[in-house]
């Protein structure tokens, strides 16, 4: 605990330097900053927002935790040589990373929201909530996918393939089901559909708190009930917290088991 | 003692008392008996106190008084409490309360069959089944009242001011809730609605079938179980109502079904489900009037035409309009889209490009229900991107070619 503590302020540092990080809050600043300057409308800030939030932070995560990796190859091999163990080392690379951009986020979101007097509503607190999961889920993902594969663009390409496909291609793998299966009660298929998946979940979160005029008619009803319910919080925040885990402690393995 | 009665009852009733009794909860003097002893062109004072007992019938062109702490109580038992037979009724300041309610018959606080001239204003009805009940009768004038329901559900409640067969009707002023319709019209001539507030009733706020040349001005319908529904009715006229908070999914800002040559101006359409939904509706001209925040703004079903939307403000809707058809038999011109995406090089504040309202998706939701899931994901804006760009499925001649660059200045 005490060697990760000691690494991961090594790692932070490391990566406090980068100039990514800089403009990763910068960019969330700006965006946040104008949306909230140029549309009247709160709803339509954090739709705005939420847009790019979803889109922006896995793949920021997926590029920037597989690089990470590979970038700090020589750093990994020298820590191994001293009497530090794997989880010590991997635990403090993954934080090291993860939690620089999370705090890069809160801040740039958080700080134009706080000027516009905006940082306590329901939408932008959930905002900043599910964007803080979606961050904690990519970089975990992004690190066991950077340890796994060995060289550093099929790295890149198998963490890029992963981000189009929870961003993108899972929707049209729902719309097709919903086409498809038209004729038959899909609500509660759907709601597992969206639970599986980080980015629909977090989606899902956000436009409850604010844009449930979206979620309309039955499946609007059947959404509201299920995501405003105890057991539906339960195992919305279980799903994201299994994605958290489940990649980070495979990841650990990997690395364990590395040969460097 | 029977003679001294009579005699002060002839003293009572002599000229210098001439056309005012006074009815009390006890004695000899009742609400009944002052009733029955009414003259033509009398008014009754309704004194202080609770007066129990329903069936008062009246007969005579009388006006009834209530003073302040006076209330006619029903009990829920029997039947109507006050049914007007005849010509030239008057309600002033009266409460009433406790109607019963049935299954068969429509009991009402106030009911009036076949006359005209009836004028109820400033009048309090509590936990009347249905309150104000008016049977084919002309010339009528609703007003100031407060009507209160029990709250009862759809089946179970009557509605609050009720017109069967009417003509020249004016309602207004008036707050009704707890009911099951607030204001329901049918076979109504000439009906005139304004500034009622009817809110919280069961299920439609107004609802009027068969009612033709009525106008409907500065009314509030908020948060009723399923907003107003207006149907097969011809030359309608609503003019700056608000709609709000009429949520819910079976649930309407305003239903037009089946109505012909109708003139829609400066209404308020806010946090509505469905702010506007159009069925088999026809020469209608829905201009200045203002969608915030709704579900979906404008929903417009194939058997529409003739619908002209102009100068209206669409802001912040989830979808702003829709429709199931690929025919578009409607106009639509210089209304402001917050969704418009155009630019306007020569700065005169109508946009360039022409905007269509109608996304890809909304026409996906409308036919498959359950994908309303995907809402706001990059696949969605993706494939309205390429919809925009291509039109395959949503109609092209459903288009604004004058977007508004700004939202015109606000009337309310």
């Amino acid at each position: 605990m005490k060697t990760t503590a000691l690494l991961l302020k090594y790692v932070v540092r490391d990566v406090m330097r980068s100039r990514w990080l800089a403009l990763y809050l910068i960019f969330f600043a700006a965006v946040t900053e104008g949306l909230l300057y140029f549309t009247g409308g709160e709803a339509k800030t954090v739709v705005g927002l939420m847009n790019v939030v979803l889109l922006l932070i896995p793949l920021a995560a997926a590029v920037f935790g597989t690089l990470h990796v590979h970038h700090n190859r020589d750093f990994v091999e020298l820590m191994l040589t001293q009497p530090v163990s794997r989880s010590a080392i991997y635990f403090a690379l993954y934080l090291g990373v993860s939690l620089p951009f999370l705090i890069a986020f809160v801040v740039g979101i958080g700080v134009p929201a706080a000027i516009h007097g905006v940082v306590f509503n329901p939408p932008i607190l959930t905002l900043l909530a599910a964007g803080s999961a979606l961050t904690m889920v990519f970089f975990a993902i992004a690190y066991l996918i950077g340890v796994v594969v060995q060289d550093k663009a099929a790295a890149m390409g198998v963490a890029f393939i992963s981000w189009l496909s929870f961003a993108v291609l899972y929707d049209g793998l729902i719309l097709a089901l919903t086409v498809i299966f038209a004729d038959y009660p899909l609500e509660k298929a759907t709601i597992a559909m969206v639970v599986l998946n980080p980015i629909d979940l977090a989606r899902i979160i956000v436009m409850l708190t604010f844009d449930y005029a979206a979620l309309m008619g039955y499946t609007g009803a059947v959404f509201q009930e299920f995501f405003g319910a105890a057991t539906g919080i339960i195992i919305s925040s279980s799903s994201l917290i299994v994605w958290t885990l489940l990649p980070v402690f495979i990841g650990r393995r990997a690395f364990g088991r590395k040969d460097w | 003692m029977k003679h001294l009665l009579i005699i002060a009852l002839i003293l009572w009733m002599s000229p210098a008392y001439a056309g005012t009794q006074k009815a009390y909860p006890t004695g000899a003097s009742t609400l009944r008996t002052a009733l029955s002893n009414a003259r033509e062109g009398d008014t009754i004072l309704v004194m202080p106190g609770e007066h129990s007992g329903s069936g008062y019938d009246i007969t005579k062109r009388i006006t009834i008084i209530g003073m302040k702490g006076a209330v006619v109580d029903g009990h829920s038992s029997g039947g109507t409490i006050f049914l007007v037979n005849a010509d030239g009724v008057a309600f002033r300041t009266l409460t009433i309360r406790n109607v019963a309610v049935s299954y068969v018959d429509d009991h009402a606080a106030i009911k009036v069959l076949n006359r005209v001239g009836t004028d109820i204003d400033g009048c309090r009805i509590e936990n009347g089944f249905f309150a104000i009940y008016l049977s084919k009768s002309a010339n009528c004038r609703v007003a100031n009242n407060t009507i209160i329901g029990a709250m009862r559900d759809e089946s179970n409640s009557g509605n609050g001011i009720h017109a069967w067969t009417c003509r020249n009707i004016l309602v207004t002023g008036n707050t009704i809730t707890g009911h099951r319709d607030g204001i329901y019209f049918e076979f109504m001539r000439q009906g005139t609605v304004l500034n009622n507030h009817s809110e919280q009733n069961a299920r439609y706020g107004l609802h009027f079938m068969f009612s033709d040349s009525c106008s409907y001005h500065n009314n509030v319908f908020a948060s009723n179980g399923a907003g107003v529904a207006v149907m097969f009715s011809h030359v309608v006229e609503m003019i700056g109502n608000t709609f709000r908070n009429n949520w819910g999914p079976t649930s309407y800002g305003l239903l037009l079904k089946e109505i012909k040559e109708g003139h829609l101006k400066d209404n308020h359409f806010e946090r509505n489900s469905i702010a506007i939904h159009a069925e088999g509706a026809g020469h209608f001209l829905i201009e200045g009037n203002t969608f915030i925040r709704n579900g979906y703004g404008l929903r417009i079903l194939g058997g529409c035409e003739e619908i002209t939307v102009v100068r209206n403000t669409f802001d912040g809707n989830t979808f702003d309009v829709t429709t199931n058809s690929r025919e578009s038999f409607n106009t639509f011109s210089g209304n402001y889209w917050s969704s418009y995406e155009g630019y306007d090089l020569d700065h005169d504040g109508v946009g360039d490009v022409p905007h269509h309202p109608v996304r890809l998706y909304s026409q996906l939701v409308e036919q498959m229900p359950s994908s309303v899931i995907l809402l706001h994901t990059a696949f969605i804006t993706m494939l309205d991107l390429a919809e925009r760009i291509i039109p395959t499925v949503t109609p092209d001649l459903l288009v604004d070619n004058k977007p508004l660059m700004k939202p015109r200045a606000q009337q309310q």
